[in-house]
């Protein structure tokens, strides 16, 4: 065995453990080329993302694109769509077109879906009614009025289909005595309500927020998170055989090299296989926040956000 | 001088059996060397029986050719990526991007042909690749198409239409060639359609069954909804190829999760067939046992990682088994002559959804973990303990291999009436990590597990091979050769983004090919000499 210290150490401690590996580096930016069908390039997993209205219009044209949401509906024809509908279609269909007293949801109608808010596959079926089903006709509507009903469904579709502009309702449920509790039990060694959490409420939507004191280190890939908090980068002491030590901010870490950023600015790696016998030791500002988050139960985490809350 | 003239008349003459290109009954018993099929063969181990490169020379491997796959002008916002698993056909290679097919050339990456279909839509997040039948070609398209193509030439033969793009319906598998069966599945869980698996026609595309993930009012199962609005709606998409066995002849195929996705108040009940592994007559589509490895979902957890086929002992008894490390950070086997329930254990250690496995080797879901308005944080995140890139079974190792990420989100339920739509809820993925996971199948426990120190959440498909490695990547774009005894890597090489698909192997005039896509490139590995 000619494992290097470094190796041994870096094995034992993460690589081929069963146990959950607390010493290894985690991760400061989510790597969103997560693979996954749906949520592969995931616009789903960004923080902040609460009111939406922090979307720009770019990011959120880029999630219509990913989501293959086709041009939206034409406002003001949803808004005379959605009065002629209320009043005339609500009663059997509801008043979001979600299903009512005896019609069927129309959101996910199949009609509907294929008639894309142009009228033209609607419009047979509300002239002439369905009288099988008990639909009574609509023959007196215009072509108009009926491009204008297509128009507010293709609305009500998009908006089922975009889940990325679903609202968060209330979040700030918890207990803000209990949670300033466990915040000076847990949190207090770093953090003060008076020091660098001062007004933190003013700064965050609460979703932000949550996120920011589960793991602050969110990605940014469209931009909606908050920025990126320098009191989150690790930091690296590299120890060479010669006994020459570099310190840094962390650049990049894998099992097969580090690199770093020294605070002149200056960039430097090292491959391990060429330096026997390095020794590389990283210091994760955020160890602790990724202790607390295998522990949380949801009423730590709704009192704590409950009493951030309260830091206005 | 004349042994030359007679092996050159050898090579003029046609062979009968190429000019018909890939029989089905070639993919059965594949030849070693060969990869005519999305997972090599059809029973989903990813195990190649090649050793040219093996532990030994790994660490001298080289580049033998790179082909980068330009998709051209009008490309997707959020960049393309091969995530599909090229084929290996009489020294040809056949893969996919979205929209686009190739062929090129296995001993020297030069490309033969591509073709572009003009897509009318759909969600372009991933194609899985193609299938092969005889001189034909299928793949499947985000606007719904199966696509023939003529294998040699790349021109079209016929698209059919297998879904309904207008109710958000997407498609992404490599269609699966089961004798005279292609079998086409099909995803999109963004308004609540109901999912289904097909055998499609290979000379004309039509409909030769269909298999419904849910039940209708009346069939067994049925008994999981609460009403036929609920199943009409009810999704569970059939998005990635599944594995047959042919002496059972039974197909297997994982379903998604079941819909409105995070809003569960209008589909109580455990919602079969959803999030199952369903075995199927590949004759007629028949549902002959089913294994649920998520009774009510409501985390986005579809169930369709790779049900990989293996024939092993378990307690001193030969038993042939099925075996899965599912998107909910359970692993599964069971025996796949019936669906009996042998192993059931976590592959993701801090998953903390579940209230224990009943005594069906199910997990119990903890109602409290369901998305709540407030949020609930939980282990995994909606993109799963694992996802679609493929693992492996190396019966020399007997371990089960998984790509892992296990991590963090809050779950929201936005929608709270009575009759939700689509998604219903959101979530917010808070932290990430990567792992390679080693499985004993005997009793489920983890024999070593290699956390990467990179960054975020990142997964790779896995290839191990009789030269006693495995293959897969990092979340740092590195391509890594590991020893699959202990997980300690033995050769690695920096690649222009993450491993991005399931890589292969094959074998051709002697030499050992590796191949790997990584973003929109193809490289190709061959020991050092081609192993002479």
């Amino acid at each position: 065995m000619v494992l290097r210290t470094w190796a041994v150490c870096f094995f034992l401690a993460a690589g081929i453990s069963a146990a959950p590996a607390q010493q290894q580096t985690p991760p400061d930016q989510q790597n969103t080329q997560t693979q996954g069908q749906k949520n592969s390039t995931s616009p789903n997993q960004q923080q902040g993302a609460q009111a939406n209205p922090q979307n720009s219009e770019a990011v959120r044209e880029a999630i219509r694109n990913f989501l293959a949401i086709g041009a939206p509906p034409n406002p003001e024809a949803v808004k005379r769509g959605q009065a002629i509908f209320v009043s005339t279609c609500g009663f059997c269909h509801g008043p979001n077109a979600t299903g009512g007293a005896q019609g069927p949801n129309l959101v996910r109608s199949t009609v509907v879906l294929h008639d894309q808010g142009t009228g033209k596959e609607i419009g047979p079926v509300v002239h002439n009614g369905r009288p099988g089903k008990g639909m009574p006709s609509f023959p007196n509507f215009t072509d108009a009025q009926i491009h204008d009903i297509a128009q507010f469904l293709l609305g009500r579709t998009q908006a089922a289909a975009n889940r990325m502009e679903y609202s968060i309702q209330n979040i700030v449920t918890g207990s803000p005595q209990t949670g300033q509790a466990y915040f000076q039990a847990h949190c207090s060694t770093c953090h003060s309500a008076a020091g660098d959490l001062a007004h933190i409420a003013t700064k965050y939507e609460p979703v932000a927020l949550e996120g920011r004191f589960l793991y602050p280190g969110n990605s940014h890939e469209f931009g909606m998170g908050p920025p990126p908090d320098p009191r989150a980068e690790k930091h690296v002491t590299v120890t060479l055989p010669s006994g020459a030590t570099y310190s840094g901010v962390l650049a990049h870490l894998d099992d097969f090299s580090v690199a770093l950023r020294e605070s002149s600015g200056v960039y430097r790696s090292w491959v391990f296989d060429d330096v026997k016998g390095i020794k590389v030791e990283v210091q994760d500002p955020l160890a602790e926040h990724l202790k607390l988050l295998h522990q949380y139960s949801d009423a730590d985490m709704h009192n704590i956000l409950a009493y951030l809350e309260t830091l206005k | 001088m004349k042994l030359k003239a007679v092996t050159l008349l050898l090579f003029l003459l046609p062979l009968p059996l190429a000019a018909q290109g890939l029989d089905p009954s070639a993919i059965l018993h594949p030849a070693p060397g060969s990869w005519p099929t999305y997972n090599g063969d059809y029973s989903g181990r990813r195990f190649s029986p090649l050793k040219q490169i093996n532990a030994a020379n790994v660490k001298d491997l080289h580049l033998a050719w790179l082909y980068h796959a330009s998709t051209g002008p009008g490309a997707l916002p959020f960049g393309q990526e091969i995530k599909s698993t090229p084929l290996e056909v009489d020294g040809v290679l056949y893969f996919t991007i979205p929209d686009h097919a190739w062929a090129v050339d296995a001993r020297t990456g030069r490309e033969i042909w591509h073709y572009k279909w003009q897509s009318q839509g759909g969600i372009h997040t991933g194609n899985r690749g193609v299938a092969i039948y005889h001189d034909w070609l299928y793949f499947e398209t985000p606007d719904d198409h199966l696509i023939c193509l003529d294998k040699n030439t790349g021109k079209l033969r016929w698209a059919v239409v297998i879904a309904d793009l207008d109710l958000e319906y997407f498609s992404t598998p490599a269609p699966l060639v089961v004798n005279n069966h292609i079998i086409v599945g099909v995803g999109g869980d963004s308004l609540d359609v109901p999912g289904y698996l097909e055998a499609r026609d290979p000379e004309t595309g039509a409909v030769q069954w269909r298999f419904n993930t849910e039940p209708s009012p009346g069939q067994p199962g049925s008994e999981t909804w609460p009403n036929a609005q609920a199943m009409e709606h009810g999704g569970g998409m059939t998005w990635l190829t599944g594995t047959y066995d042919p002496d059972l002849n039974l197909l297997y195929w994982g379903t998604g999760n079941p819909n409105p996705v995070h809003a569960p108040q209008s589909r109580k009940g455990d919602n079969l067939y959803t999030c199952s592994i369903v075995a199927l007559n590949p004759d007629n589509g028949k549902l002959v046992w089913y294994f649920q490895a998520s009774p009510h979902d409501t985390h986005d957890w579809d169930d369709v990682e790779e049900p990989v086929l293996f024939d092993a002992e378990v307690n001193g008894k030969p038993r042939k088994l099925i075996a899965q490390a599912a998107r909910n950070g359970y692993f599964f086997v069971l025996d796949r002559t019936n669906g009996e329930h042998l192993v059931t254990s976590k592959f993701d250690p801090d998953l903390n959804w579940s209230e224990g496995v009943n005594e069906k080797g199910q997990p119990i879901p903890n109602p409290a973990k369901q998305p709540q308005t407030d949020g609930t944080l939980v282990n995994p995140a909606s993109d799963g303990a694992t996802n679609w890139p493929p693992p492996s079974f190396d019966p020399q190792s007997g371990l089960f291999y998984v790509s892992s990420t296990p991590s963090y989100s809050v779950y929201y339920l936005t929608d709270t009436s009575a009759h939700p739509e689509g998604y219903g809820g959101r979530d917010s993925i808070v932290w990430a990590e990567s792992a390679l996971v080693a499985l004993d199948y005997k009793t489920g426990n983890i024999r070593w597990r290699h956390v990467y120190p990179g960054d975020g959440g990142s997964l790779s498909g896995i290839l191990t091979t009789a030269g006693k490695l495995l293959f897969t990547g990092d979340p740092s774009g590195n391509f890594i050769a590991f020893d699959p005894e202990t997980g300690r890597p033995l050769w690695h090489v920096g690649l222009t983004s993450t491993v991005s698909n399931g890589p292969m192997t094959y074998e051709l005039d002697g030499k050992q090919y590796l191949v790997v896509g990584a973003g929109e490139n193809l490289y190709a590995f061959t020991a050092p000499s081609g192993g002479k």
